[in-house]
């Protein structure tokens, strides 16, 4: 066996390799081997390290350098530089933005400080294509003591204890889901992994996916254990396609070293895990809708009861839990339910992966204990706002959340914390808006995703929906009026209480928080005739600030619609009728000298 | 590969992985042991990275893990080069002189593994005695 | 026009792929995925094939296609060019750079252009919010896309012809 000196590690995450961290590592290889260290250095490719902004990112051991935004053409200073003469490449380096100061580890940078990682512990620390690593870093042993010190039902106890809730957005305590499944008597059981992360902006599942595939194997042959199942699914998004081939890859290797498949440890315990790929249905996401897709139907949700776990796949048993609920499985049983119950908060214990992402400074995946607040998150973590602007809102659970505005910035986040303010933990997407973003638009976007999304077996939220969506949309066309307000609420209301399933039942969601916490904006809109943010097109113009303009030309010149007139050296005129509001001149001008409003 | 039968094989396929997780588990370790060589131009035209490999061969042979070997730049010493700096918690941080591949060994072996120093050569305890 | 031959050939790999399958209970998405990768769209000799060869009736393949967004009976361009819709990529103005695609392709989101060269489509988040907003093309992703750079993008698969 070759002895490495150093490790460098660049994130292979979708993210990263969006921004050619791939194309960094060839180049890597090729300086590595061209200086003759091949038998010395070794470049690992891990899954994401979270810090989406600033990637690709590498990370050299055993120095624990911490380098970002690393790009192709600097693969041969690293290598000459620091793995060669031992000197780190400054540049490369974070730079704490208050003190200006390079940060050289990883753990002092103030977006990892913050974080405790348990369901990404392995994500940009082993290489997820080798499943040695994956057992070096304790893998499969909380297999391995559930299958030969531990009876299913103790294994069921051990999760009751933890209080472990689900991560996919109910928060169902994830032990009772187990020993309602085992309960249920049937010849066949199965166990199912939710990782139709549907969600725009969400991106955990994937990441612990592409970062960490067997831990999912792992837990999933764990829960199989429990409640007394010998199959399970993936069902996994098309979309996903690396997450695919990293799952793939697992479970060949587990089945080649007899951790999946007959008899797994000498036990008589069979467990085997197979892929089903979703195809772009955000409503599949529901357990019972997911059920039917993986039966190869259409994707429709059916009412409960019977709930999954006495009528699931094929009629029999099932239990479905999410991705990231099963990341969190193993290192409960290797460290205990007591460990895991002091992390958080009394009736949500652990942690949660939220993807923060819009407009915040750090972009990425953190992963925080309950109980921390939102400010905690966006501004220490995230590192405040993009460009100085002022925080608006953020909002989590996705298409069935709501908005979240400064005054409860210091709510601690739990699962009823947040659906007390009108909003839900949901999968962890959490979306950052500053000033700029308006919120009828922002509601109006979300409406779109659920109509264009809903199955359309349920009139509630095939047709609600829809007349939803047309009243906001004549509102930011600026032919809104005050009783459109009141029908949006009341028609929210009639879906929330009469849809089939979790998509109807929370799809008003953005619109009646965006309605309780922004009412001035939607006045604004519907009295008014004004979309205080400039989003509206419909609802604000640009002009030219007569005092402020030079006559450089430069918005003229850049106007698509050539409505821009003046003369060098003289103050310009838009030509209202003929604007089309592109923002164009708004974004060149140097001066200032244009007013949106 | 064979399929595991038991426990135990899991542990052996962990133990034998382990060596290569170590060196990324070990930078975040705080009581680990930390070799630094002096790797700058003259380091290494003395011979420093024989010295090195052999450093890093020798610890894999004894089984020693929570050891970090990292480079450093010039560490000012330039007769006594290569120059090799042991920091390990509850001993003298210590800066050997003249550490060829054989000395390289006896380091791993002596002051790592059995906590000895190698008093002969010893260029000094640490740099804040240094005269 | 593809001649018969070809299609029997592709069909032939069809045949392979479902005769591959461990389980086929509930494999109809699967060979749909795969016939879709395999023939660029699923037209109705392909569905009356999947419907025979799984002994499903061939209602229900089109319900289960035209149920979910990923399957298309039409065919498209050579290159798909997909703007990235999810709220990451909204709340950093992903709908302006839809609508200047559409403007310069003279197209609509969900079609293709005359020469079959481009189709348009809006998609529901990659996952790769960090670079929002995100565009992509064919398998190549564009992260932190500017409105200028629309251009740019499609001028770039313009000149490979």
């Amino acid at each position: 066996m070759s002895n490495f000196r150093m490790h460098l590690l660049v994130c292979g995450g979708t993210g990263c390799t969006a921004s050619d961290s791939l194309e960094l590592v060839k180049m890597l290889k090729e300086s590595i081997k061209k200086h003759e260290i091949t038998n010395e250095v070794e470049v690992v490719v891990t899954g994401c390290f979270g810090f989406c902004e600033k990637g690709p990112i590498l990370k050299v051991y055993p120095d624990n350098v911490f380098y970002i935004t690393v790009k192709p053409e600097d693969a041969e200073e690293i290598i000459t530089e620091h793995v060669i003469k031992g000197r780190k490449v400054e540049r490369l380096l974070y730079v704490e933005p208050n003190t200006k100061k390079r940060l050289e580890g990883q753990k002092s940078i103030p977006f990892y400080k913050k974080q405790i990682r348990i369901a990404l512990r392995n994500c940009g620390f082993i290489n997820p294509e080798d499943i040695n690593e994956y057992i070096a870093a304790d893998g499969y042993q909380a297999l391995a003591k559930c299958l030969t010190e531990m009876s299913p039902d103790e294994v069921i106890d051990t999760v009751v204890q933890s209080g472990l809730r689900g991560r996919g957005g109910g928060g169902y305590p994830t032990g009772l889901k187990w020993k309602y499944t085992r309960q249920n008597q049937s010849d066949e059981k199965y166990i199912i992994c939710n990782a139709d992360e549907g969600d725009p902006g969400a991106f955990m599942d994937r990441s612990i996916l592409e970062g960490d595939p067997h831990s999912v194997l792992e837990a999933m042959a764990i829960a199989g254990y429990a409640i007394g199942a010998q199959y399970g699914y993936i069902y996994i998004r098309a979309e996903y396609p690396l997450a695919i081939s990293r799952l793939e890859i697992a479970i060949k290797q587990a089945r080649k070293l007899g951790l999946l498949g007959e008899d797994i440890f000498s036990t008589g315990f069979n467990f085997n895990i197979g892929l089903r790929y979703g195809a772009g249905a955000f409503v599949c996401g529901e357990e019972t809708a997911l059920i039917h897709s993986v039966e190869g139907k259409r994707g429709e949700p059916s009412s409960k009861p019977p709930f999954p776990a006495q009528r699931g796949v094929w009629d029999k048993p099932s239990c479905v839990n999410n991705v990231e609920t099963f990341a969190n499985i193993p290192p409960i049983f290797l460290k205990g339910p007591a460990w895991f119950k002091k992390i958080g908060t009394e009736k949500s214990p652990g942690t949660k992966v939220f993807a923060l992402a819009g407009k915040v400074n750090n972009v990425g995946l953190v992963e925080v204990p309950m109980g921390i607040t939102l400010r905690e998150v966006i501004f220490d973590i995230g590192g405040g706002i993009k460009n100085n602007k002022r925080f608006k809102a953020v909002q989590t659970g996705g298409p069935s959340g709501g908005c979240i505005t400064s005054e409860n910035l210091d709510i601690p986040i739990d699962y009823e914390s947040l659906s007390s303010i009108g909003s839900m933990m949901g999968s962890g997407g959490m979306i950052v808006m500053d000033e700029d973003n308006c919120m009828v638009d922002i509601a109006k976007f979300y409406i779109e995703f659920t109509k264009d999304e809903s199955c359309g077996k349920c009139t509630p939220c095939r047709i609600g929906n829809t007349r939803m969506l047309e009243i906001l949309e004549k509102i930011t066309k600026g032919n809104g009026t005050e009783q459109d307000l009141k029908d949006l609420v009341e028609l929210g209301d009639v879906i929330k209480d009469t849809s089939l399933c979790g998509l109807g039942q929370t799809s008003p969601n953005p619109v009646l928080s965006t309605l309780h916490y922004f009412q001035d904006e939607y006045l604004a809109h519907v009295r008014d005739k004004h979309c205080p943010a400039g989003v509206c097109q419909a609802l604000f113009s640009f002009r030219i600030l007569p005092e402020k303009c030079v006559g450089c030309t430069a918005c003229a010149r850049i106007c698509p619609a050539h409505c821009i007139e003046g003369e060098r050296k003289k103050v310009h005129v838009i030509d209202q009728s003929r604007c089309i509001k592109c923002g164009a001149c708004y974004n060149t001008c140097k001066f200032n000298a244009i007013e949106k409003g | 590969m064979a399929k595991l039968k038991t426990v135990e094989e899991l542990k052996k396929i962990r133990q034998a992985a382990l060596n290569q997780l170590d060196l990324r588990s070990t930078a975040e370790s705080e009581d680990k042991v930390l070799v630094r060589v002096g790797m700058a131009t003259c380091g290494i035209a003395n011979g420093a990275r024989t010295t090195m490999k052999a450093i890093l061969d020798e610890i894999a042979k004894q089984g020693l893990a929570n050891v970090s070997v990292t480079q450093t730049g010039c560490i000012g010493y330039c007769a006594q080069e290569p120059v090799v700096e042991v920091v390990s918690k509850g001993m003298p941080s210590v800066l050997y002189g003249k550490v060829d591949e054989n000395r390289g060994r006896e380091i791993v072996i002596e002051h790592i593994k059995n906590g000895r120093l190698l008093q002969n050569a010893i260029i000094n305890k640490s740099f804040e005695n240094m005269e | 026009m593809e001649s018969k031959c070809d299609t029997q050939e592709k069909f032939k790999q069809l045949q392979k792929f479902i005769d591959s399958m461990e389980d086929r209970r509930g494999a109809l998405i699967a060979v749909l995925h795969k016939a879709q990768h395999l023939y660029g769209y699923l037209s109705n000799d392909v569905i009356f094939y999947i419907a025979e060869k799984l002994e499903i009736p061939s209602a229900k393949v089109f319900g289960v296609i035209s149920f979910y967004s990923y399957f298309t009976t039409e065919p498209r361009g050579k290159y798909v060019i997909n703007v990235c819709l999810g709220t990451a990529c909204f709340v950093r103005g992903a709908d302006a750079i839809m609508r200047e695609f559409e403007k310069i392709l003279n197209i609509k989101a969900g079609e293709t252009t005359e020469d079959k060269k481009f189709t348009l489509s809006g998609l529901r988040c990659i996952g790769a919010c960090g670079l929002a907003p995100v565009v992509m093309v064919n398998d190549k992703v564009y992260g932190r896309v500017e409105l200028n750079q629309v251009k740019t993008i499609i001028e770039e698969y313009q000149e490979e012809a």
